[in-house]
């Protein structure tokens, strides 16, 4: 077994959301959810991090910076887009700066939907990621794209 | 023989005993602030997670150069140490492991990094007087119990405990302590908890497994700073091991209880107490000598 699924860092990104799920996030690092229990750290550093966690949509000023985030990240790297709006870009699709949801930018390995995503939602959708995140490691499979599209 | 054991014993058993340490450290950090907390091995997990990920260098050549300096240093200062060598010595070789560190993120040429390196810098500064006052403290202090000597197998095996001559410069060496441990208020080049990108400051740039070699070279770093604790009770060891571990525990309650200061209040707190608790120390030492 890969000790990576015992000690997941976390990158939280929020895009341009209503701070719903960005919250909700937060919510899990509280007594009341307490996610280090799993060995879950929110690090706040894309070179620390294994999981980059982002609540809302892409729109044209942050598209750039989610680009760079996922970059930084060391392989294997696996992606949560949480909440509704990061899956699709939700009732603001069609607002001229939006460009969609997440997975327009850069390749989303867990969908978590919700508006506002609940806790147990986002911690159930960390839990599936790690599984990614070992099949990642075993199979060496490396986001080079997502290099080449920053550097481009 | 006995050399090349106690440095075998120091290269194994450090890292294990301060990574279950740093582990016991994080349960009570999580139940103070109402939580559960981690698994006990929590750190051996990150670490050996770390080495499973991928090192992203951003300088090539001075990354891995400066931070495998940073490890043998440590390793030899250490080894010094609990070898019972040169107090001296042991100091500045642990002086120069840090300066290591420092190059290292430096030669990554980020502006956090460098941030992170400058307030190393003055973290060293505000602690090193301290160290060598209590250095030159032990020399006094085994001069009045047995004969002078820098040694620590001499500062080890004095007849009584060192703390009756050196009050003063014990507790200027706990506060030290909380600066050298990385702990708030004086974490302020890199922090253990999960801060954001300028208070990760030295480490911002280290992925993988250049960061689980700082980790592992933290642990060690820990057991050299709680040894030197150790040698203020080391006549009676049992009560010098509980001294640690109550000193450890006094650490995480700090480390709790306090906001992050300012580097200048840093500075200033740290020379208050080594002026006022070191220094006081060593010349009332020295008083009592020349009346003898």
């Amino acid at each position: 077994m890969s000790f990576l699924t015992k000690s997941p860092w976390i990158m939280h990104y929020d895009g341009s959301s209503c701070n719903g799920c960005d919250i909700e996030v937060l919510a899990c690092l509280t007594p009341m959810y307490d996610v280090e229990r799993f060995g879950i750290v929110n690090t706040g550093n894309p070179k620390h991090s294994d999981i980059l966690l982002i609540t809302g949509f892409v729109n044209s000023q942050n598209v750039d910076v989610i680009r760079n985030i996922y970059a930084k990240m060391p392989d294997p790297k696996v992606v949560v887009a949480i909440g509704i709006c990061a899956l699709s870009g939700n009732v603001f699709k069609d607002c001229y700066n939006v460009l969609g949801g997440i997975d327009t930018v850069i390749p989303v390995d867990v969908y978590v939907a919700g508006c506002a995503a609940r806790p147990e939602a986002i911690i159930d959708g960390v839990v599936q990621a790690l599984s990614i995140l070992e099949a990642k490691k075993k199979k060496n499979i490396k986001a080079a794209n997502a290099v080449a599209t920053i550097q481009g | 023989m006995k050399l090349i054991f106690a440095s075998l014993a120091f290269l194994i058993f450090a890292p294990v005993v301060c990574g279950i340490l740093a582990g016991f450290d994080r349960i009570i950090t999580a139940r103070m602030q109402g939580r559960f907390g981690p698994p006990l091995l929590q750190p051996f997990y990150d670490v050996l997670k770390l080495f499973e990920k991928e090192n992203l260098q951003i300088n090539r050549f001075f990354h891995s150069f400066y931070l495998i300096c940073y490890l043998v240093f440590m390793l030899a200062s250490g080894i010094l140490f609990f070898t019972g060598q040169d107090i001296l010595l042991v100091i500045f070789a642990f002086t120069l492991a840090d300066i290591f560190l420092v190059l290292a993120a430096y030669s990554t040429n980020s502006p956090y990094s460098f941030i992170g390196a400058e307030r190393e810098l003055l973290l060293m500064m505000s602690a090193e007087p301290m160290i060598l006052i209590s250095a030159v403290g032990f020399f006094m202090a085994t001069k009045h119990v047995s004969t002078a000597s820098f040694k620590v197998a001499d500062i080890v095996t004095a007849p009584s405990n060192l703390i009756i001559c050196l009050p003063g410069a014990f507790i200027g060496l706990l506060f030290i302590l909380t600066i050298k441990l990385r702990k708030s208020p004086f974490d302020l080049s890199t922090s253990h908890h999960a801060h954001q990108e300028i208070v990760k400051g030295i480490t911002t740039e280290f992925a993988g497994p250049s960061l689980a070699i700082v980790e592992i070279v933290h642990w060690y770093e820990t057991a050299i700073m709680l040894g030197i604790i150790f040698l203020s009770f080391a006549a009676s060891p049992v009560l010098a091991v509980g001294v640690v571990i109550a000193a450890y525990f006094i650490e995480i309650l700090i480390d709790n209880t306090f906001a992050r200061f300012k580097w200048e209040l840093t500075l200033k707190s740290s020379w208050l107490v080594t002026i006022l608790f070191g220094g006081i120390n060593l010349v009332v030492l020295f008083i009592i000598d020349k009346v003898k």
